[in-house]
């Protein structure tokens, strides 16, 4: 039993140094320094809003669609800064697992919570253009930090396979851009849910199971407009949620067994 | 009771590495060869790092493990610190182990040194409270203390090492490994490191060294284990490993020499041979051991050797016909047997042996062999001359 907790006791030490030093090396040498993770999303909304509500409209009958989109994309550049980051991470530290027998799920880890970090920062920003935007939260809002926590163990699920098979196959950071292109696309982000729905009901009910767009629905439904489809209305059934729920805890399950079954090879193959 | 218990135990551990012919590291390798994948996968080579290694150290022991380069050694702390798995065989480690083998892990250049302490204490397993309390001790330790908010890529190579090995006496554990400190830092590091050696072995603290150092072998160690071609030659005190270590220099190299004898480096009419060459190295004396064959009886004969250093340049020599010494007349088929001894007073580094038979004219060549034999002289203190005498200084003050 004490030995269990001063095992945690390190891997907590370790992963709070770690988030720390990935914090600073981020914004060093910048003028602006950590100013820089509220201005990216500041800027982030002005092109959008310029690009799709007042040139291409793309918005259709959605109302606020310029805070709609930026909540969307940002929980999307969670995911992808999350998974993309992960990649490498294991094999970017090989110096030092070469050297240190310490507990591997640590850097994975790390990087997570450093995007988390961002996202509440970017959130920040959003709940700001949410006020200028006079967005409509409901009561579907109290819902928002489960929504984040699905979010997080669905990316780091995901991170956790990517790490770890990659030290086996280096091909895999490419392939793993590639997806998360043909994803952004197939994750209702750039355009309104509402084309998908009226061209063919089949996709959009297929578009919904991914986990992401899922949660980023719903963020949309209780955060800007409940003008909006979410997985339940697409499916006209609350059980609905079971699909993606069930994919993220299957999928973390896998993760958590093929990582512990990889990680003391780690070493010797990076 | 009141037996002493094992801080470490290992028990027939093996450890291979596969290296794969060619490796499948790509999934664009595996379109490109899709038939042959499975089959190519299989061809790999397997690098015995380690075979069936057993032994044991007890608690407040200071352990040194030695041999030579590839010899396995370091694959072994690494399976001791648990950063690499054992292929068969159990390791079973009591008491809290510090989880690095080198010093300096994890530090990044561009952080500045402050930060580099924190980052480096958590790898130790230090909060940052712990940290921030020992913060001052360790800065004074390192003598760094202007310098602790710049960069560490602004410090030079000496001051990380410093940093570095102020932060690792800090570790606080019950099995310490250590890999080869002493390779590094002046002459003023390297004291404090043999002071920190004292300190651990006063604390009765487990340490596992592996080192290259025979004399910080002999003065800190309790016992010493030999690896060789990935299989312990032997467990036992000290003296006696660190005696075996240096030996295996001149017999590996008389192996070879052996092979390469029909090659330029020798030459003469045969008349009379030198074989079976073998030496001794000790930390005071060497002595050639030189065994001859007489193929035709000749009228006497001269028979000399010179060294060399690694460099060809030649430190010293003799022979017979100097020295005055008369050698008995040999029939025929038999044999002698010449031992060559004299006080080691060479420096560190590789040796050669060059071995001659003349006739009794000291100019007709029997057998002229080169590089018969090669040997190695380690030192605790390295200096660039070639010879090392052993210095007594004597200073006195006067006014």
């Amino acid at each position: 039993m004490e030995k269990l907790k001063n095992r945690y006791r390190y891997s907590y030490i370790l992963l709070k140094q770690l988030i720390k030093t990935d914090f600073k090396l981020r914004y060093q040498n910048s003028v602006l320094g950590y100013l820089w993770t509220l201005l990216r999303p500041l800027f982030l909304f002005m092109i959008l809003y310029v690009v799709f509500v007042v040139v291409l409209k793309t918005g259709g009958d959605v109302p606020h669609f310029g805070v709609y989109l930026l909540l969307g994309i940002i929980l999307w550049n969670y995911f992808v800064e999350v998974t993309t980051g992960s990649v490498g991470s294991i094999v970017g530290k090989g110096d030092i697992l070469r050297k240190v027998n310490f507990p591997r799920y640590v850097i994975v880890l790390a990087g997570s919570f450093s995007a988390l970090i961002n996202l509440s920062l970017n959130l920040l920003v959003v709940s700001l253009f949410m006020w200028l935007g006079k967005a409509e939260p409901n009561h579907y809002a109290l819902l928002f930090p489960l929504l984040i926590a699905e979010l997080f163990v669905f990316a780091l699920a995901v991170s956790f396979i990517l790490s770890a098979a990659y030290v086996t196959f280096r091909d895999l950071n490419y392939i793993w851009e590639v997806i998360v292109q043909a994803a952004f696309y197939a994750t209702p982000i750039l355009y309104a849910f509402s084309y998908v729905t009226q061209k063919s009901p089949i996709v959009a009910k297929l578009i919904m199971i991914n986990p992401v767009a899922q949660i980023i629905q719903d963020a949309r439904y209780g955060l800007v407009t409940n003008k909006t489809a979410t997985i339940a209305s697409v499916y006209h059934n609350k059980m609905a949620y079971v699909a993606p729920i069930m994919i993220v805890l299957v999928l973390a399950v896998f993760a958590a067994i093929y990582f512990r079954k990889k990680s003391p090879n780690f070493a010797e193959n990076v | 009771m009141g037996e002493i218990e094992n801080a470490i135990q290992v028990r027939a551990v093996s450890k291979t590495f596969k290296l794969p012919h060619e490796k499948v590291s790509s999934i664009k390798n595996i379109f490109t060869n899709a038939i042959g994948y499975i089959r190519k996968r299989r061809t790999y080579e397997v690098q015995q790092a380690l075979s069936d290694i057993s032994f044991e150290v007890k608690k407040g022991e200071f352990f040194g493990i030695v041999g030579r380069n590839g010899s396995g050694k370091s694959t072994l702390l690494k399976m001791l610190a648990g950063i690499y798995q054992p292929s068969k065989g159990l390791i079973e480690i009591s008491g809290r182990l510090v989880p690095f083998i080198e010093l300096g892990v994890g530090f990044s250049p561009e952080l500045t040194g402050r930060e580099n302490v924190f980052l480096n204490g958590a790898l130790l397993g230090f909060s940052k409270k712990e940290i921030t309390e020992q913060y001052d001790e360790i800065v004074d330790f390192a003598e760094l203390e202007p310098f602790m908010d710049q960069k560490l890529k602004n410090y030079s190579s000496g001051m990380q090492v410093r940093l570095a090995f102020s932060m690792a006496v800090r570790a606080k554990a019950d099995v310490l490994l250590i890999d080869e400190v002493l390779a590094v830092g002046d002459a003023d590091f390297q004291r404090k490191c043999f002071d920190y050696f004292k300190k651990l072995k006063k604390d009765k603290v487990t340490v596992i060294l592996v080192t290259h150092d025979m004399e910080a072998v002999r003065e800190y160690c309790d016992r010493a284990m030999l690896i060789e071609k990935s299989k312990i030659i032997d467990i036992g005190s000290t003296s006696n490993i660190a005696e075996k270590y240096l030996k295996l220099f001149s017999k590996n190299s008389q192996q070879f020499d052996n092979k390469k004898s029909q090659n330029s480096n020798r030459w003469g009419d045969g008349s009379v041979i030198s074989e079976d060459i073998s030496m001794a190295v000790e930390m005071d004396s060497i002595s050639i051991n030189q065994n001859i064959k007489v193929n035709n009886e000749l009228k006497g004969f001269v028979a000399g050797f010179r060294l060399r250093d690694s460099a060809g340049k030649e430190i010293t020599g003799t022979n017979t016909k100097i020295e005055g010494v008369k050698l008995p007349i040999l029939i025929s088929g038999s044999q002698a047997s010449i031992v060559w001894k004299f006080p080691n007073i060479l420096s560190e580094g590789n040796y050669t042996v060059d071995l001659a038979i003349l006739h009794a004219d000291a100019v007709t060549v029997a057998d002229w062999w080169d590089e018969a034999v090669k040997f190695n002289v380690s030192r605790a203190r390295h200096v660039p001359y070639s010879i090392y005498p052993g210095f007594e200084i004597t200073i006195s003050k006067s006014k």
